[in-house]
């Protein structure tokens, strides 16, 4: 039995293990041709070049801000992406002209259409307190950007990167604003749980208004507006639905009949996960006890008298 | 029937008793008010709640891990060793004479003793509440007092869910054993006898 299966087993091997290299060759991203000479001196933390008035070659530090990760431009949305697509065909040329540093550069509203964005942008703390000086790459680096949308963690986790690449940098915050750097623990030193709330949700749940529109979270709060009133993510209609949980709203609604059972995958949020048949049991119970003891109490009375 | 007095509740059951009796009030209300808390009337403030929640837990923590060796020590432990033998029969009984012959006016199948203080329907409520539903909510509350420390998936389900889930189950028991307990103590020849005797330590024999 084990020889006649052999043959065949081994085919089967041959035809899976081609498949997933086939499939590993579909995905596997290429960066194009063209960027390979940026990255040769921007893909580093030094880079070398040879100075034709000293006639040597000479090694640099590269300024850290402009050091390309290869590996998560690889994984980002504009992976396929030339250099020259956003920024000027000039910069091909070394050393870089004086000029390229001061002429306007490309913005993301020049391909893409946000127009909501915009508009939720604006309104935001950020454009009231730095102007048109605050644009979207200052949050989504166009090198690296991309959608984290399957693992609830990761996508936490990758949303509040995004404002702690500044807030808590205090070099980086300091470009914007002479302020000092908010102390993050201790400015939410009022939240209970504070590590778990900074890893199960993103600032922006508390950090922007709600609205049915899908691009409310641009619309980023001063402080004095942002959530203090815990039931607002802990109770039944809780404001997780409208963001975090937006997605996963329109798949699940009522798995168990928990209410707001999409929750229940990552995470457990008291007040908001309650179950319509444990609370009906439970009621039942309760009820069940006091009416046995009313019926007791009016037994004894009328049994006194 | 003699008009003697047993001294069945020493201090330290007594302080214990009436710290477990507080505690378990203030958990019930907070632990209900973040349940089943809203935006539009909040039993409580959602913080308050959890900040008072998790103290009053702590202390009832504590004061049951001092229940718990000074049973043992005192030798009190003996009053929650139920035995077996007749048990469903005993049981009978005293559910019987509640719902009917206490009503009649019929004599108790079972007089306490400092050598059985309990009934055995009190003996069963007894070690069902202290050792095994407040060590649930015990171990449940430290879990979800550091909830970094609970298992992400137990099978298919989420380690999270399932110990809140226990947590509220036995909490919400310990209620229900609460009202009956504050209710059946009333029964017999005066209402507040049994709430003098856990004050003074006293029991009136009847």
């Amino acid at each position: 039995m084990t020889t006649r299966l052999s043959p065949f087993l081994f085919f089967l091997f041959l035809f899976v293990s081609q498949a997933i290299i086939l499939q590993a060759q579909d995905e596997e991203a290429i960066m194009p041709e063209s960027n390979h000479v940026c990255l040769k001196c921007h893909g580093h933390k030094y880079y070398s070049f040879f100075n034709e008035y000293k006639d040597l070659t000479e090694r640099k530090l590269m300024n850290p801000y402009f050091v390309i990760d290869s590996v998560s431009y690889l994984q980002g949305e504009h992976k396929g992406h030339s250099c020259t697509d956003c920024h000027s065909s000039d910069y091909e040329n070394y050393p870089h002209i004086a000029d390229l540093k001061i002429q306007p550069k490309m913005t993301c509203v020049d391909c893409h259409d946000f127009e909501v964005i915009a508009t939720e942008v604006k309104k935001s703390v950020h454009v009231e307190a730095f102007g048109e000086f605050f644009h979207c790459e200052l949050c989504h680096d166009p090198h690296s950007n991309k959608l984290v949308k399957s693992d609830m963690a990761e996508l936490v986790l990758y949303n509040n990167n995004r404002c702690l690449n500044c807030h808590n940098d205090a070099d980086k915050y300091q470009v914007f604003t002479s302020h000092e750097n908010p102390q993050l623990l201790s400015t939410h030193d009022w939240l209970p749980n504070q590590a778990l709330h900074f890893t199960r949700v993103r600032c922006i749940e508390c950090h922007t208004s709600v609205t049915d529109t899908s691009d409310a979270v641009h619309h980023i709060l001063p402080k004095e507006q942002a959530v203090h009133n815990c039931n607002e993510c802990h109770s039944e209609n809780s404001l997780l639905r409208d963001k975090l949980y937006k997605h996963q709203l329109k798949q699940d609604r009522s798995e168990f009949n928990f209410y707001n059972s999409f929750i229940l995958n990552d995470a457990y949020v008291i007040g908001a996960n309650r179950n319509y048949y444990v609370n009906l049991i439970s009621l039942i119970i309760f009820g069940c006890t006091l009416f046995g003891i009313i019926i007791h109490v009016i037994l004894r009375i009328i049994k006194r008298k | 029937m003699s008009n003697n007095k047993l001294y069945l509740y020493p201090v330290w059951l007594r302080i214990w008793h009436g710290i477990n009796a507080l505690g378990i009030i203030l958990l019930g209300i907070t632990g209900l008010s973040m349940q089943y808390t809203n935006m539009e009337s909040p039993l409580l403030k959602f913080s308050s709640a959890v900040s008072i929640h998790n103290l009053v837990g702590i202390i009832l923590m504590i004061s049951y891990f001092f229940f718990f060796i000074t049973n043992i020590i005192k030798n009190n432990i003996k009053h929650y060793r139920i035995s077996l033998n007749g048990l469903v029969n005993r049981l009978m009984k005293q559910g019987k004479y509640y719902v009917f012959d206490y009503l009649k006016g019929n004599p108790k199948p079972f007089h306490i003793s400092e050598e059985e203080k309990f009934n055995p329907l009190q003996q069963i409520s007894y070690v069902g509440a202290m050792y095994i539903l407040v060590p649930i909510v015990i171990i449940t509350g430290i879990a979800l007092l550091y909830p970094g420390m609970i298992i992400e998936k137990i099978y298919s389900f989420s380690g999270i869910r399932l110990t809140t889930f226990l947590h509220s189950l036995a909490g919400f028991f310990i209620l229900i054993f609460l009202i009956i307990h504050l209710y059946v103590i009333t029964i017999g020849q005066h209402p507040l006898r049994n709430f003098k005797s856990i004050i003074t330590g006293y029991h009136e024999a009847e």
